[in-house]
């Protein structure tokens, strides 16, 4: 290795940018040190970067940028946490507190052992990540800060962009993450990968955040976009950094699966005038094929684990979409039976809803029907607006255009999403001028 | 750390019958007692009597004001408390979830706030 040359401003700024893109992994390996301080660990990240700016503009751009951050920013860490303990100690000499001290220094004794910034790290440590994961997506925090600290620090997004993708101000969004990391510091919320016994709940937890991230992307609940792009694109990142974390796990497989397959429809969702396109109406040569192949790829190899879970049936669902040709040539006698399958295994209600309206298709509108009152009878949906959109679309395939304008009205009625409301006008005009329309599963 | 775990229920109607129905009541009582201690992780625990014998107490202009009652009137009340030492909150979470009150209450997990010696 010869001597790297000083480093100019914009060689200092280029390799700044590329670890600033890489903060998420430098602050898991920063974390270790901090002993879950979040706070810390974001100070600490910090000031080593902009001591990076004058460093290596004198002494030359290390080889591992990153890895440089990381130890410096340990090391500053590690000096806050030691100055800190030697106030106390010095302040107050009980046995306790020196006791306390002593166990956080024996912890990142090895961590502080590496002295030179500028040695090769290695550390950007796979399972400092997955400490990270799990430590943002605890249970014992609420799902919204689970969300809010999972985008912040492993999506490395910042305040202000969460803040936007979810519409709440700058401020509230601070202070959600302010409140959230007060509690993993002060409630005891571990960094570190939960053991066996308690795994199964735990990656189920990381999962529905990623799923949530990813459904309030495709279809926000009350934005005036169809869809929201960065999130769905945010989630699906995360997806692939769970899969690269944890290529074992059939279910984590399933759900970039599941998003890769469904986001592939995007392009056709929404036409030139921004209104919602069902997925009987889609042009189906704009789906996505490189997404749809990445998809069903990753999904044949997480059935292959025989480790079946609710996100590999979705994502099934999905690629017998993805496969067909048109809507009417889609296997939908395949689709009715993944369906059963997962209200057989997840006792969902709206999965039964979606199965009914595949077993119209499958078998006969009355079929279809039938199912979809049985749901209707045994679970109270009257609130979910998807149910009369089902009901309407139904019957109106079933040639009863009042019944079927009814629940299309009442759907309507219930939707807070204005480019939905703009889709059922849309539909509730055509019923009552043309007639027979075609139906759509909901997209 | 230090963690109480506060255990509310909706107040019982005292078991009537034989004692050794009191005894099979108190058994996983006992049990879960039992594993705490052989755990390492019990540090206390008590039940406290029915909510009727509470007495709430304030202090206002130098006035001590007392109340018959709890302080406040919920369905379920506080009954009792285990303060346990372990690593972290999965495990102060899973031995609240051990609790038999877990299976019928609530098991409210807090830890206890280290006051710093500044």
């Amino acid at each position: 290795m010869t001597a790297p040359p000083s480093g100019t401003a914009d060689t200092v700024d280029a390799a700044l940018a590329l670890v600033a893109g890489d903060r998420r992994r430098i602050m898991a390996s920063v974390m270790p040190a901090c002993h879950g301080d979040l706070d810390l660990a974001d100070d600490a990240v910090a000031e080593a970067m902009a001591t990076a700016v004058t460093a290596w503009r004198d002494n030359g751009i290390p080889d591992n940028p990153a890895g440089w951050v990381v130890v410096v920013a340990r090391r500053r860490a590690i000096d806050r946490i030691r100055s800190a303990s030697r106030r106390r100690a010095r302040e107050q000499r009980t046995a306790p507190a020196a006791a306390v001290a002593d166990r956080g220094l024996a912890h990142f004794a090895g961590d502080g052992a590496v002295e030179d910034p500028m040695a090769s790290l290695g550390a950007l440590d796979v399972d400092d990540q997955l400490r990270l994961v799990f430590m943002c997506c605890h249970p014992a925090l609420s799902t919204p800060a689970q969300v809010a600290l999972t985008l912040r620090y492993v999506a490395g997004l910042t305040t202000a962009q969460v803040a936007a993708a979810f519409v709440v101000s700058p401020d509230a969004m601070a202070r959600r993450i302010h409140r959230a990391r007060t509690k993993v510091r002060d409630a005891g919320i571990p960094f570190r990968i939960p053991r066996d016994a308690y795994l199964p709940d735990r990656l189920a937890a990381v999962l529905a955040v990623v799923h949530l991230v990813f459904n309030e992307g495709y279809l926000p609940h009350d934005d005036d976009d169809l869809q929201r792009l960065d999130l769905a694109q945010e989630a699906i990142r995360l997806a692939r950094l769970l899969h690269d974390l944890m290529p074992d796990e059939a279910e984590v497989t399933g759900l970039l699966a599941l998003c890769l397959l469904t986001h592939a429809r995007a392009p056709a969702r929404v036409d030139a005038t921004g209104a919602l396109v069902v997925m009987a109406d889609q042009d189906r040569s704009r789906w996505d094929a490189d997404m749809i192949d990445e998809g069903r790829a990753l999904l044949t190899g997480a059935l292959r684990r025989q480790d079946l879970g609710r996100l590999q049936l979705e994502a099934a669902i999905a690629a017998c979409h993805a496969d067909a040709p048109t809507h009417d040539a889609t296997d939908w006698l395949q689709i009715v039976a993944l369906y059963d399958e997962l209200v057989r295994m997840t006792g969902s209600p709206y999965a039964a809803v979606n199965g009914a309206v595949a077993r119209a298709f499958a078998v006969d509108p009355d079929a279809g029907l039938a199912a979809l009152e049985a749901v209707a009878d045994r679970h109270d949906l009257e609130a979910w607006p998807y149910l009369h959109v089902a009901r309407g679309e139904l019957a109106a395939m079933a040639g009863d255009h009042t019944a079927a304008a009814a629940s299309l009205s009442r759907a309507r009625a219930l939707t807070e999403n204005p480019r939905e409301r703009d889709h059922l006008d849309t539909r509730l005009a055509h019923l009552r001028s043309n007639g027979p329309v075609r139906a759509g599963e909901g997209d | 750390m230090k963690y109480m775990l506060l255990i509310y229920s909706e107040p019982q109607t005292p078991p009537e019958g034989e004692p050794q129905d009191f005894e099979a009541m108190m058994q996983p009582w006992f049990d879960y007692g039992d594993a705490m201690t052989e755990a390492g992780v019990h540090v206390a625990g008590d039940a406290l009597e029915a909510i009727e014998t509470a007495t709430t107490v304030r202090v206002r202009n130098d006035e001590t004001v007392l109340t018959d009652g709890p302080f406040a009137e919920t369905k379920e009340v506080l009954g009792g408390y285990y303060l346990i030492d372990v690593d972290n909150v999965d495990d102060a979470i899973a031995w609240a979830a051990r609790c038999p009150a877990a299976q019928y209450g609530s098991m409210e997990v807090r830890p206890l706030m280290v006051i710093p010696e500044a």
